[in-house]
C-alpha cells in the first residue's frame, strides 16, 4: 500500500541575515550583507502508512514545524522528496489542499471579528463543499467539540482554548484524509486538552484518517500515538514504537515499592531517587530489574511494588542528551 | 454521536459555479464586516474626502480668479470633476503593497496558502463586498458636495453603462499592480520605499491630483502609455468629459489591456516569489 506520507531526504535550508547590534554593523551591513545557513530540516526520511497516527517530538527549533510545513505545501523544500497522498506538497495542487489540514495553536484562520459561522461558510464555498454535506458535518463537529454556544460570539472575544476548538472546526469542514497538529494543545488547561484529545482519536478513527501531531505535552502524545519521531537540529534521532523508545534508550527502570515496617534504608538495592512516607521509588538498571525485584520481595515485608518504565519526559530528555539511537 | 460521513466522501461542485459562490460568499461577508464598524468606515471615508475638496476648493479659486476657468474647465466642471473622483477613488481602493508587507513578514499568507484558491480571489472579493456599503456611505457625501460646489454635469445613458464598467476596471487594474508591487516583499521584506515612488506616478500620470488636460502635451502622453490614466481619469471623463463612443470602448479596452498585463506580471511574479516564502512566525 502507498503510504500517505513520504519523505526522502527531505532538506530545508535558510538563508538568514546575520549581524552584530549597533550601528557600526548596521554600517557595515548596507556594504556587505552577512548571512548564516541554517539547516532547520537535514535530510530526514519516513514514511506514514494511511490511517496511522505519529507523534513528531523534539524540543523548539528541531524542525517539527518547517517539517510539517514543508508537507502540507507552505515551504518550497531546499532537497529531498516529499509525497503526501500521492502528491508533491509544494506544487500546491487544488486537489491535494483539498484533503489535508494543518492545524497550528499559536494561528487563527478565523475572521477575527466576525462569528465563527460565518467563518465556516467562507470555507465551505472555499472548499466547494455542497451545501447538504456541509451542514451535518459543521453541525456534528460543532456538538463533538461542544462549542454550540461559541460559535455565534466574535472570534475576538473567545479564549484561547474556545478558539482552539472552533479553528478544529473549521479546518476539518472539508473532512481532510492527512492532518498535520502543530501542538494543537498548547496554552490549553487539562480539560480542554483531554477533549481535543479524545476529538482528534475520535476523528482519526472514525474517518480513517492519517494524523501527524506535535506537541510538547507527553500525554498528548502517549494518549494517542503509538509510534513516535523524534527529531533534534533537523535530523531524524528515533522512529518506532513508544514503547521501544524506553527501551532503547533508558537503560533503567522504576520499582516504587511499599514496605510493612515502614521504609528502611534501601539503597542497597538501587539508586532512591523518590521518598513519600513509606514509599520508596528506586531506579535500577534494566538488566537488573527482575533480580532486584527478587531480592526486594524475598527479603523486605512488601505491601506493595510496581515495576515501570521511565517517564517519557524523561526518555526524551534522554534522547535529545545523547542525540543519536 | 451520530456518524458525519466518511473522509473524502464529500463531492465537490464544478469549478466556475463554486468560484462564483466564494465570490458571493466573501463578498457578502465583507458587507457584514463593513457595515459593523461603520463608524469607523465613515470616519474613513470623511478623511478620504478632504483630498478631493481641498483640491476642489484650490482650482475652484483659480478658475474663478482667471476669469471663470483654468485650461479651458470652469468651476463647476472641476467641482463635477471632483465629485466623480471621490466615487472614482472610493471604487478603487484595494489591497496594498503594506497588507502584502504584513501578510508575507509576519507569516499570515500561511492560512491562505493552505486553501485551494489563490489568496488573490480572496482580496479580490473581499475589497469589492466592501465597496457596496461604501458607496452607500458616499451618497449622502455626494449630496452635500453637490449642493455646496454646484457641479456641471451632462450625462448620457451610455456613458454611465461605460463608468459603471470602467470603476471596476480601474479597480482590478489597481489590484493586480498593487499586488505584484506587495509581492516584492519576498525578496526586501520592506516595499514601502517602492509604493511610495507608485503612489507618486500614480498623482502626477492618473489625474488623481491635476486633470490630466491640465498637463502638458508629453505628459499626457507618457499617461496615456502608462496603467495609471486607467484607474482614475477615464472612470472620471466617461461621466463628465465628452468623449465619443470609440473613445469610450477604446477606453474599456486599454482597461482589459492593463488588467491582461498586471495578471501576467503577477503570475509571474508569483510563481519565482512562492518560493520563498519562509512562513515565519506562523
Amino acid at each position: 500500500m502507498e503510504p500517505a506520507v513520504h519523505v526522502a531526504g527531505l532538506q530545508k535550508i535558510f538563508d538568514v541575515p546575520e549581524r552584530e547590534a549597533g550601528l557600526r554593523a548596521a554600517t557595515k551591513s548596507l556594504v556587505r550583507r552577512k548571512t548564516k545557513e541554517v539547516r532547520a530540516v537535514d535530510g530526514i526520511s519516513l514514511d506514514i502508512a494511511p490511517g496511522e497516527i505519529v507523534g513528531f517530538l523534539g524540543p523548539n527549533g528541531a524542525g517539527k514545524t518547517t517539517t510539517l510545513k514543508m508537507l502540507s505545501g507552505l515551504l518550497y523544500p531546499t532537497g529531498g522528496e516529499a509525497r503526501v497522498l500521492g502528491h508533491v506538497p509544494s506544487k500546491r495542487e487544488r486537489e491535494f489542499l483539498r484533503r489535508i489540514s494543518l492545524v497550528m495553536g499559536n494561528r487563527n484562520q478565523l475572521q477575527w471579528d466576525l462569528p465563527a459561522l460565518d467563518s465556516f461558510e467562507l470555507n465551505r464555498s472555499i472548499y466547494q463543499i455542497p451545501r447538504e454535506d456541509f451542514l451535518p458535518t459543521r453541525d456534528e463537529l460543532i456538538e463533538l467539540l461542544e462549542v454550540g454556544d461559541l460559535v455565534r460570539k466574535p472570534v475576538r472575544q473567545l479564549s484561547l482554548g474556545e478558539r482552539m476548538k472552533v479553528e478544529i472546526v473549521g479546518s476539518l469542514l472539508h473532512r481532510p484524509q492527512v492532518l498535520f497538529l502543530d501542538e494543537p494543545t498548547i496554552g490549553l488547561d487539562v480539560t480542554m486538552q483531554k477533549r481535543i484529545r479524545g476529538f482528534v482519536a475520535e476523528y482519526r478513527q472514525r474517518h480513517g484518517a492519517t494524523v501527524m501531531l506535535t506537541s510538547h505535552y507527553m500525554a498528548d502524545v502517549e494518549a494517542l500515538c503509538e509510534r513516535v519521531i523524534v527529531i533534534h537540529h533537523g535530523r531524524i534521532l528515533f522512529d518506532g514504537d513508544l514503547a521501544a523508545l524506553a527501551d532503547t534508550v533508558a537503560a533503567w527502570k522504576t520499582i516504587a515499592v511499599a514496605l510493612e515496617d515502614g521504609a528502611g534504608d534501601l539503597s542497597g538495592y538501587g539508586e532512591v531517587i523518590h521518598r513519600d512516607g513509606d514509599l520508596v521509588t528506586l531506579r535500577v538498571p534494566k538488566a537488573e530489574t527482575a533480580r532486584v525485584t527478587a531480592r526486594l520481595l524475598a527479603e523486605q515485608e512488601v505491601l506493595d511494588l510496581n515495576v515501570e518504565d521511565p517517564p517519557i519526559e524523561d526518555v526524551i530528555e534522554l534522547v535529545f542528551a545523547r542525540e543519536a539511537v | 454521536m451520530s456518524a458525519i460521513p466518511a473522509t473524502g466522501s464529500l463531492r465537490r461542485e464544478g469549478r466556475a459555479r463554486s468560484l462564483v459562490d466564494f465570490y458571493v460568499t466573501t463578498m457578502r461577508l465583507a458587507v457584514v464586516e463593513q457595515f459593523q464598524y461603520r463608524a469607523a468606515t465613515y470616519m474613513y471615508l470623511l478623511g478620504m474626502v478632504a483630498e478631493p475638496v481641498i483640491y476642489l476648493v484650490v482650482w475652484s479659486t483659480i478658475a474663478d480668479e482667471s476669469g471663470g476657468s483654468v485650461g479651458g474647465l470652469t468651476a463647476g466642471e472641476f467641482a463635477a470633476y471632483y465629485i466623480v473622483w471621490t466615487l472614482v477613488r472610493t471604487m478603487n481602493i484595494v489591497f496594498t503593497p503594506y497588507g502584502w508587507e504584513w501578510r508575507i513578514r509576519e507569516g499570515q499568507l500561511s492560512g491562505q496558502l493552505l486553501r485551494p484558491l489563490h489568496p488573490i480571489h480572496y482580496d479580490i472579493a473581499e475589497f469589492a463586498g466592501g465597496k457596496i456599503p461604501w458607496v452607500l456611505f458616499y451618497l449622502p457625501i455626494a449630496v452635500v458636495l453637490t449642493v455646496v460646489f454646484n457641479p456641471t454635469f451632462d450625462v448620457r445613458p451610455a456613458e454611465i453603462a461605460v463608468f459603471v464598467v470602467a470603476i471596476w476596471g480601474a479597480y482590478l487594474i489597481r489590484t493586480f499592480n498593487q499586488s505584484a508591487l506587495g509581492l516584492i516583499t519576498f525578496w526586501t521584506t520592506r516595499v514601502g520605499a517602492l509604493f511610495s515612488l507608485y503612489i507618486v506616478l500614480e498623482l502626477l500620470l492618473s489625474g488623481r491630483l491635476v486633470p490630466l488636460t491640465l498637463m502638458p502635451d508629453w505628459a499626457q502622453t507618457v499617461a496615456w502609455l502608462l496603467p495609471f490614466r486607467w484607474t482614475f481619469y477615464f472612470p472620471i471623463e466617461t461621466l463628465v468629459g465628452d468623449l465619443s463612443s470609440a473613445e469610450l470602448l477604446g477606453g474599456l479596452a486599454m482597461q482589459v489591456f492593463w488588467i491582461l498585463v498586471g495578471i501576467g506580471i503577477f503570475s509571474l511574479v508569483w510563481r519565482r516569489a512562492i518560493r520563498r516564502y519562509s512562513a515565519v512566525g506562523n
